[in-house]
């Protein structure tokens, strides 16, 4: 397996992709049909590439697999090598950005029609970006990937966004790049205390503890906003209801998940000390994001900011599992932000297809779908129990196993956020209620076509997954377990050999 | 074979949903009871089987989550608990599949309906063969979830989308406990299985586990937690609002779910933790307290409703509420053998309540029937039989069940067992009153409906009576010939180890010694409920509305159910609506986005307004400036350091 750069080429195949689009003549109508292809093709061949990487991977091993190393940069003792490699925590993350990929070019067939061919260029330099950073073993590949991911981000809210894209791509630009410096500082800090860049090597180097505070601090800056943690979350809401759909399906899919992948891939390991001091801090805000949030869903009107509120509140039972520090939490945190992917990206591309039929997301412009639209209601109800966390789902195996991880340490917590099982069925319920049922008040909503076989296509996928990760979640679990149990006995030992090195003092 | 009798119903259910289209109307109806009926019958067969074996049989299928110290498989578990429960869910539900062919004729989306009834019955079937506390929350939530759909089944009917958003909200508040219950359990004994949690349970008493900050004992905090579950699914005290409000779905619903299986499941799971419940007197005492006051509760607003299927929700209200005393006296063996008992005449009453409503062409109001028993002399016919079931009339099978349960109670001769018999015997008057309210407002004195709806009144069709006619059956003698082996001699042969009595809990042993007046009280006060009954609105009818006059507050008291609803809404509902108003445009609008993104904005912007005011375009105002400049940098040189 190793003489196959596998990695590489999954990381930069895209690119590949998008030369081909460049190449692309002809007129309008020909550039924006060859590109549709080109990206799918190129996107669905990638995604086939990184499922050897599952086939191949070695789920007995905590160590870094497909592991390619070679000297990029060198200026005096300064050097930056091209490190690549992945374990447990990015292997599914990896997996999810291919998938979500050739799903979105297959959402955006009809919906985008204006400069189809920069868009899908977009989209494939987005999955590049993706791929790379969660398999970048290299502080500063790491950092040129994370943020890197932003430009395309920005370009596809912005230029394919609705009215008010400006507002959101500035307000997303703010929190983002805020958190973003602060990183790059700590990276340097890391830099200095380390004398490398190599990621393998900052995660067992042992920093001290006063630095590990502010050094913690800096890093979360940058992941909570990507989170996004209550407070600094307002920037979802906005980005989602202006992006296109595709675009909501890797914010939802992929971006927020950069943040939780940073938590469990830099802050735990590497300040074990800090994050276990700043944990009641963590729980407040997760119990916080859960509660607050998932009161704010059930006020809202707009589907696409109903369902960026549960994101939040999803996501803040992500942040709790990992927190918690057990096996159980932190592989629920695994599965949860897995389970989200696929979930909240479904749900997305659901308000997609009414979107694309009726142009407006307001719920009380909508109702009794269920007459014209059977097949959709079923998709739509699938996903939402899935959100609502319906044991036979992916949602159940994330939420029961971060709970029961976290009653473990702290039961005021677990009951906290045990909440969102009525108060997730409530909103979600509520909004699906206001949609699919009661009776068609009106001729445009009569006309509603139901899915079509392009539709059902995008959706088949996830649904399958979604009852897989529920059904037979050790598919899953077995990969991330060997990386997640070596995390939590490092992180744990690090904690207890700091105790007792207090109490002999 | 047990695997056949568990996924041959969600085959039948894929089968219907998906391929409705391709088979049609008649093939979906086909493919789903064919499919109930070998299930059913399957059932009986592996049930014989379990009678023989001498302990539980566990048939592993697949494992399901491995992660840190949870280990839980999917399998199925055979004793004689579920394998009683098996035979209850699937002949029930083979029942009313069809009697649905008959009841739904009409509607445009039979498949849809009959892969959902299906459905709800492999859940049901999860739920009672589970063999550890996760696979149990799958079932209980599947069958909650095909409860939702169900209610909602006539989506175009605002109440029936209120109500299967309440069912399932309501229940999933039940659910909070139950998975904090799980939890609980997993902290105290590593594991989630039921034969190690019930194997270390007795090494759990007296331990404490600290829980919101207090100190408590371990298995009494597991037991209540899950009881909390019990509570909503059963419709307890509390948890109870939803129920009356499921009665929006079709009536077969109500009988399958809302009457015989679903709701019966928190009783089944108190049954089935006995070995952890056993060991902790104030769960117990919980237990049988919230049942008994459930029993009385539910019964006493079941006498004031006018909605048929109201009354006979408040019903079933009320008897899971004497379940679930038994199961507070530890007679977990009487309480499953009511679950059984009940499960006939109550899907009867349901049936034959749909029968009714069939017959005068969806009217539901008791005030707006009468005069209907020579029309439907059938229907007329089943309604006594389930009536006189219901009422613990000596000889069918109510009166056994329900007779043991407060013998028992009374025998258990605590504190909690002499509550739950005074309210139970109370509740007996209530029942046998309301059940012969509903039968004389429904079928005797003048007919109240209009003349159309009376010229078109007619007896429900073959396909409709015969389910009837079996319930029937079981509801006349099936108490008297199982009798022996639920609660009588037999019992601990029959129930073996899949039910845990302590010896000092054994309530049932002494249900032969308690005295005689004690024993006969609860059927005087049936027959004189019957007889009030008779009084009130057969020789009499003015008395009810006198009497709602005289005691007017008490009478809307109960009409309007106590209230709980009102002060639900007020209380839970409308306030989280506000709250969420108010977070969202306050809280993230005002105050994140105003001191965040937006007001760092607009300072932004107020500072580039004062920068660009210096901006004056004067040559002396940059020269002046320049010349502080100069003359600051060579002071600054100047000073001698």
């Amino acid at each position: 397996m190793t003489h196959w750069p596998l990695l590489t080429l999954v990381t930069f195949l895209p690119l590949v992709g998008v030369f081909f689009i460049m190449l692309a003549r002809g007129d309008e109508a020909v550039v924006a049909r060859n590109a549709r292809n080109i990206a799918l093709s190129t996107s669905v061949i990638v995604f086939l590439l990184s499922l050897l990487l599952w086939i191949g991977f070695d789920p007995n091993t905590a160590a870094f697999q497909f592991v390619e190393r070679a000297n990029w940069v060198q200026i005096g003792g300064f050097e930056i090598t091209y490190h690549m490699g992945i374990d447990g925590i990015s292997l599914f993350f990896v997996l999810l950005s291919t998938l979500l990929t050739p799903i979105c070019v297959l959402a955006s067939w009809q919906s985008v029609h204006s400069q189809v061919r920069e868009y899908m260029i977009a989209f494939l330099v987005l999955e590049t970006l993706m791929v790379g950073l969660f398999s970048a073993l290299d502080f500063v590949l790491f950092y040129v990937f994370f943020e890197g991911v932003l430009i395309p981000m920005f370009l596809i809210i912005g230029v394919w966004g609705g009215p008010r894209r400006v507002y959101a791509a500035f307000k997303f630009f703010l929190y983002t790049f805020l958190g973003s410096v602060l990183m790059l500082l700590a990276i340097l800090a890391v830099y200095f205390q380390t004398g490398t860049t190599d990621i393998t090597v900052a995660l067992t180097h042992h920093f001290p503890a006063g630095l590990q505070k502010w050094l913690w601090l800096a890093f979360l800056a940058s992941f909570a906003v990507k989170v996004p943690m209550w407070p600094v979350h307002t920037w979802l809401p906005d980005a989602h209801v202006e992006a296109p759909t595709a675009g909501s399906v890797i914010l939802a899919g992929i971006l927020l998940k950069m943040g939780g992948y940073g938590l469990i891939r830099f802050s735990l390991p590497m300040f074990p000390l800090a994050s276990a001091y700043f944990t009641p801090l963590m729980f407040t805000l997760s119990a916080v994001a859960v509660i607050y949030t998932s009161f704010v869903a059930l006020a809202q009107t707009d589907m696409k900011k109903l369902i960026a509120y549960s994101s939040v509140a999803h996501m803040g039972f992500v942040t709790m599992g990992i927190f918690a520090v057990t096996s159980e939490a932190v592989q629920g945190a695994m599965i949860q932000m897995l389970s989200h992917g696929l979930v909240s990206a479904a749900l997305f591309l659901c308000v997609g297809v009414v979107y694309d039929r009726l142009h407006t997301r307001d719920i009380d412009r909508y109702g009794g779908l269920v007459t014209r639209m059977p097949a959709y209601a079923f998709v739509f109800m699938a996903f939402a129990l899935a959100s609502i966390g319906l044991p036979g789902t992916s949602g159940f195996v994330g939420e029961f196993l971060i709970l029961l991880g976290t009653y473990r340490v702290s039961t005021l917590e677990c009951f906290l956020a045990a909440t969102a099982m009525f108060l997730g069925a409530a909103y979600m319920l509520y909004l699906y209620r206001r949609i699919i049922f009661g009776t068609i008040t009106r001729d445009d909503l009569r006309g509603m076509l139901d899915l079509s076989f392009r539709e059902k296509a995008v959706f088949a996928p996830l649904i399958l997954l979604v009852l897989w990760m529920g059904i037979y979640p050790n598919s899953f679990l077995t990969p991330i377990r060997a990386s997640i149990d070596h995390l939590v006995a490092q992180v744990n030992a690090a904690t207890a050999g700091a105790a007792l090195h207090a109490s002999l003092n | 074979m047990a695997i056949v009798v568990v996924f041959l119903p969600l085959l039948a259910a894929v089968i219907a949903g998906f391929g409705g289209r391709a088979i049609g109307d008649r093939g979906a109806e086909l493919v789903t009871c064919a499919g109930l009926i070998v299930s059913a019958a399957l059932a009986a067969v592996v049930f014989y089987g379990i009678l023989g074996q001498h302990d539980a049989q566990i048939i592993p299928l697949a494992s399901w989550i491995v992660s840190g110290g949870v280990d839980v498989s999917w399998s199925l578990r055979l004793d004689t608990l579920s394998g009683v429960m098996m035979v209850v869910v699937t002949l029930v539900s083979a029942m009313v599949h069809i009697y649905s062919i008959g009841y739904m004729a009409h509607d445009p989306h039979i498949p849809r309906f009959m892969a959902y009834l299906s459905l709800f019955t492999f859940f049901m079937l999860m739920l009672v063969t589970a063999d550890n506390f996760v696979q149990l929350f799958f079932g209980w939530e599947g069958v909650g979830l095909a409860s939702y759909l169900l209610i909602g089944f006539w989506s175009d009917r605002p109440t029936a989308n209120a109500a299967a958003i309440k069912a399932f909200v309501v229940n999933r508040i039940g659910d909070f406990g139950f998975a904090l219950g799980i939890f609980t359990v997993f902290v105290v004994f590593g594991s989630l299985d039921f034969g190690t949690v019930f194997a270390k349970a007795p090494s759990a008493v007296g331990t404490t586990i600290e829980f919101l900050h207090w100190r408590v004992p371990s298995l009494t905090l597991a037991c209540i937690l899950l009881f909390v579950g019990a509570m909503g699914k059963s419709a307890q005290l509390g948890l109870h609002t939803w129920l009356p409000d499921a009665m929006e779905g079709p009536t077969p619903v109500s009988a399958l779910i809302h009457a015989a299986t679903m709701v019966t499941a928190g009783v089944y799971m108190v049954a089935r933790l006995s070995p952890m419940f056993e060991y902790s007197a104030t769960a117990l005492a919980v237990v049988g307290v919230i049942g008994g006051t459930t029993a009385m509760f539910a019964a006493s607003i079941g006498m004031a409703q006018n909605d048929i299927k109201r009354v006979i929700a408040y019903s079933t209200c009320s008897q899971l509420g004497y379940m679930f005393f038994a199961a507070g006296v530890s007679a977990y063996g009487a309480a499953i053998f009511h679950l059984f008992t009940h499960a006939f005449f109550k899907a009867l009453l349901f049936l034959g309540a749909g029968s009714v409503i069939h017959a005068v062409g969806g009217e539901q109001d008791m005030r707006r029937m009468g005069g209907l028993w020579q029309k439907i002399p059938y229907t007329y016919a089943v309604m006594w039989i389930g009536s006189l079931s219901l009422a613990g009339i000596p000889l069918f099978s109510g009166y056994f069940s329900k007779d043991t349960i407060l013998a028992a109670s009374w025998a258990a001769g605590d504190a909690v067992g002499r509550y739950s018999y005074c309210l139970g015997t109370f509740t007996a008057f209530l029942t046998a009153f309301y059940s012969w309210r509903l039968i004389i407002m429904t079928f005797h004195g003048k007919p109240r409906a209009d003349a159309e709806t009376m010229h078109h009144v007619h007896e429900s069709p073959w396909v409709m009576l015969i389910p009837l006619f079996v319930l029937a059956a079981g509801a006349t003698v099936a108490g008297y010939f199982t009798r022996g082996f639920f609660i009588g001699e037999g019992r601990t042969a029959f129930w073996k180890a899949s039910i845990l009595v302590l010896p000092a809990h054994n309530s049932l042993g002494g249900v032969e010694s308690i005295p005689a007046a004690i024993a006969y009280l609860p059927l005087v006060c049936a027959l004189l409920g019957i007889a009030v009954a008779y009084l009130c609105y057969m020789v009499r009818p003015g008395i009810p509305a006198a009497l709602a006059m005289r005691f007017r507050a008490l009478y809307l008291f109960l009409l309007n159910k106590w209230y709980f609803d009102e002060l639900y809404d007020r209380l839970f509902v409308h306030t989280a609506f506000v709250l969420g108003d108010g977070l969202w445009k306050t809280g993230d609008g005002t105050i994140i986005d105003g001191l965040g993104p937006d007001g760092i904005s607009a300072a932004t912007r107020e500072l580039a307004r004062e920068a660009s005011k210096l901006q004056t375009g004067y040559v002396y105002h940059y020269a002046f400036v320049m010349l502080i400049g100069v003359v600051a940098l060579v002071t600054w040189y100047l000073i001698p350091r």
